[in-house]
């Protein structure tokens, strides 16, 4: 919403349909509601949530109460961003950096720091939750080894929401009592540090962009098995390489303060690390490929939007490089490049896989099935959209057109006005993958156990699962191992071979 | 338990205790604790933070450290240190008590530590008293009453005005003219300037050489920093003294009506843990505050 607002404002150089304080609190909503409200919790929380106690073959979750608490404060932290609209918003980008955030006269920026405080928590909760279930309620029989890829996704998330996130909630905090008590610690007129603010900022919010891709990564390697019919390529290095960048996110926050005046051995550490955590993606997309191949592929609705992933995650994943490198990043800095780098991989990647697991699950937790076809369209207006929108702006970028001004001049006008109408399409198509999901509900046909021939645990049970989600303890074999399940019309979904034992 | 219709249960008898999606105790047992464990790493990050703030500060600005923290009472920051260490022991045992069914001692023990805690608080809101009479406070607020300083008059008009009708300045300035009051602290001793290392410039640390408070008489500059740091580091720990106390006065309920007993002490457990975790975290901010050097 507040994303097709600031891009009208772009079809022409100057003012269009806002003055300068509206567009900057306009962009400031947008990228904090965003990534704080919806990029962040969307995959673990909205598929995770119902699909990891399926899949681990458990009835719930470890902690269901928990669950429940994360959720109020999901919409306590919702409300407070709401609230941060209504005394008077904030102008300050999503990084909140101080000392401007600390002496902007918008009121906005307490409720908004404070919402994204509760939100933090409600994201560690989650987190939490995933790890004990993930540790103690697997399935008898279900060893790490045997446990869907999504899985191991959701864990390295969790680890990195449970050691991350504290970090933000004592950053926001000190942000919050410096701007109504005064303390100082980031402020430079009391003796405080402000770079101090944007070393914890991001201590965070760079393993928060991994929060964002790695159960993304895990849905894509459960859509590239199923729909290739064909056993993962190498398990455990996907595995294992979500873990590793778990790990690696933690050590290069420093790649977005090469501008900031840190030290020159500083910034080439941060750089030399950055490009490390390239390793474990590029193995994932290899990996992904590797399965693909000779594999027996259906271009149903979910893997149409894998397909796309593997597209955008690639270009995003690539131009983080580019701005990784320290020569190019002082180019780069501020302007449209990064903000088409960030988009390709929170967009292209997080949003992508997002929608498809969604179509993946949705008859599982709705019992309903879409239409396929209406799928496919708006997965391709959704693509088209996408890349009219953002790849004009790495041109514009590279071409120096700085970010978040909301004037430009004359000689970005095409640019501009193309990327705009990108939005509209991709708008057009969003509206379209409203329609047929809820129509689905009205209308849609029942969906059987196992619409796709997926061999994880979730497809054991009926769509949609009951209360304690299976009737009998699922069967655990072999996550990948499409062998034994056959296609059958009459059901309009895939059932198990019955071995007749005559063989 | 209310969907707890249709599946019945391995073990033998039903247990109240036990939860639906759990197959059985030890299991529901075992995954409260791994939660706890990883909550406490939460907490430990959370005040990673603040920890890193103060390493920073004090890296760079050690003169500071050296100078403010005389104002802190080592005699109740030690007497608070007893306190908790006394009120880990007494909800340790009670745990203890907890696992071999001694109801009574487990109600004692628990009673003693909320004790300790209210204690704990108390000896706080005298020191917090303290500070806020001499203007020792916070960022912005600092604005120390400079009792052996005769040129303070004059000096006190510089730095950040004092808020306006502020009754605590307003109160201590009126004290300060009277000269029975003198900082209880060791704040007589001198602190030798020469002694202390010009600060280093820190990464990004050029903003804070050119800016900040004046300094007066053998005040270093930014002493504001100090009292910042104090306060952050004390209140979020209060806050968790506050938030233990709470759930101990909990468990103290349910232990006083009968639930706990060697087959089910799982919330005795897990709060005694959070407890000594707080407790933890004092035992690391009374030398970094109160015994520099
Ligand atoms: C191959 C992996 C990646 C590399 C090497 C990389 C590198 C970078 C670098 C160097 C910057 C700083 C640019 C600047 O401000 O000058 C940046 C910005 C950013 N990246 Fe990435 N990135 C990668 C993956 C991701 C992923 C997976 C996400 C999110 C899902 C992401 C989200 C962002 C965001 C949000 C920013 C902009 C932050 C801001 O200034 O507002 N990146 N990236
Ligand atoms: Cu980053």
């Amino acid at each position: 919403m507040a994303a097709v607002l600031v891009r009208t404002e772009h079809i022409t150089p100057t003012q269009t349909i806002m003055g300068a304080d509206a567009y900057n609190k306009m962009f400031t909503l947008h990228g904090a509601m965003m990534v704080f409200l919806f990029i962040i919790p969307g995959i673990p929380a909205a598929l995770g949530n119902f699909v990891l106690p399926l899949m681990v073959g458990a009835k719930d979750v470890a902690f269901p109460r928990l669950n429940l608490t994360s959720w109020y404060l999901w919409i306590i932290g919702a409300v407070f961003a709401v609230a941060s609209l209504l005394v008077g918003g904030f102008d300050t980008g999503w990084t909140f950096y101080t000392p401007y955030s600390t002496t902007t006269p918008f009121k906005g920026v307490i409720p908004i720091a404070t919402g994204a405080f509760i939100l933090g928590f409600s994201s560690i909760f989650t987190g939490l939750n995933f790890i004990v279930t993930i540790h103690k309620l697997r399935a008898p029989g279900m060893g790490w080894f045997q446990m869907p890829l999504f899985l191991w996704a959701l864990y390295a998330t969790a680890i990195i929401q449970i050691l991350a996130t504290p970090v933000l909630g004592i950053t926001l905090l000190l942000l919050i009592v410096e701007r109504a008590l005064g303390v100082g610690i980031f402020d430079p007129a009391l003796g405080g540090d402000p770079i101090l603010f944007q070393h914890f900022f991001w201590f965070y919010s760079h393993p928060a962009v991994y929060i964002m891709i790695v159960p993304a990564m895990g849905v894509i390697s459960e859509l590239i098995s199923v729909f290739s019919r064909k056993h993962i390529f190498s398990y455990r290095f996907i595995a294992y390489s979500s873990i590793a960048i778990a790990v690696f996110g933690f050590l290069v926050w420093g790649h977005h303060m090469f501008t900031s005046g840190q030290s020159s051995l500083m910034n080439m550490i941060f750089s030399a690390l950055t490009f490390s955590v390239a390793i474990p993606s590029a193995i994932k997309a290899f990996n992904w490929v590797a399965t693909m191949y000779k594999g027996c592929i259906s271009l149903k609705t979910p893997m149409l939007y894998a397909l796309s992933f593997l597209f955008l995650f690639a270009i995003g994943g690539l131009t983080g490089l580019f701005l990784g490198s320290l020569t190019t990043n002082v180019h780069l800095h501020d302007t449209y490049f990064v903000v088409a780098h960030f988009h390709y991989v929170m967009f292209g990647g997080t949003v992508i896989a997002f929608l498809g697991g969604l179509h993946y699950w949705w008859p599982k937790m709705t019992g309903k099935m879409y239409s396929d076809r209406q799928g496919q369209i708006a997965c391709f207006l959704i693509f088209i959209g996408f890349n009219l929108t953002f790849f004009t702006q790495f041109i514009m970028g590279t071409h120096g057109m700085p970010r978040r001004y909301f004037k430009y001049s004359e000689q970005f006008t095409t640019l501009h006005v193309l990327s705009t109408v990108g939005t509209y399409v991709l708008l057009v198509g969003f509206l379209l993958v409203a329609y047929y999901l809820i129509d689905s509900l009205v209308r849609g046909p029942k969906a059987p156990s196992n619409p796709w021939g997926g061999a994880s645990l979730e497809w054991q049970t009926t769509s949609p699962p009951p209360v304690e989600n299976f009737s009998q303890p699922p069967i655990v074999g072999d996550p990948y191992d499409y062998g034994d399940l056959v296609y059958d019309p009459e059901i309009r979904g895939y059932r198990k071979l019955i071995k007749t034992g005559a063989a | 338990m209310e969907a707890e219709t249709t599946q019945s249960h391995t073990s033998s008898e039903h247990n109240p205790h036990l939860a639906h999606h759990f197959g059985s105790l030890t299991q529901q047992f075992d995954s409260g604790k791994l939660g706890m464990w990883l909550f406490l790493a939460t907490e430990i990050l959370l005040f990673g933070g603040l920890f890193c703030a103060y390493s920073v500060y004090r890296a760079n600005h050690p003169e500071i450290f050296i100078y403010a923290h005389q104002y802190l009472s080592k005699f109740w920051g030690a007497l608070n240190t007893c306190v908790l260490l006394f009120s880990s022991f007494t909800m340790a045992w009670g745990v203890r008590c907890a696992q071999l069914g001694r109801q009574r001692g487990l109600v004692v023990c628990l009673a003693l530590t909320l004790l300790c805690g209210f204690v704990f608080l108390g000896v706080k809101y005298v020191e917090y008293k303290e500070k806020w009479q001499h203007g020792l406070l916070w960022g912005k607020y600092y604005s120390p009453v400079h009792h052996h300083d005769d040129s303070h008059e004059a000096a006190s008009g510089e730095g950040p005005a004092p808020q306006e009708g502020h009754p605590a300045v307003a109160s201590a300035v009126a004290q300060s003219m009277t000269p029975t009051v003198v900082l209880t602290t060791d704040a007589g001793v001198v602190v030798e300037r020469s002694k202390i290392l010009p600060a280093p410039t820190g990464p990004g640390g050029l903003a804070s050489l050119s800016a900040g408070r004046e300094s007066h008489g053998d005040e270093p500059r930014n002493v504001q920093l100090f009292f910042s740091v104090y306060f952050l580091m004390t209140g979020l720990h209060g806050v968790h003294v506050i938030v233990g106390l709470a759930c101990i006065g909990w468990i103290l309920r349910r232990a006083v009506r009968g639930d706990f007993g060697p087959g089910y002490f799982t919330p005795v457990d897990l709060v005694g843990l959070y407890w000594h975790l707080v407790d933890l975290i004092w035992i690391y901010l009374f030398p970094l505050l109160y015994l520099i050097h």
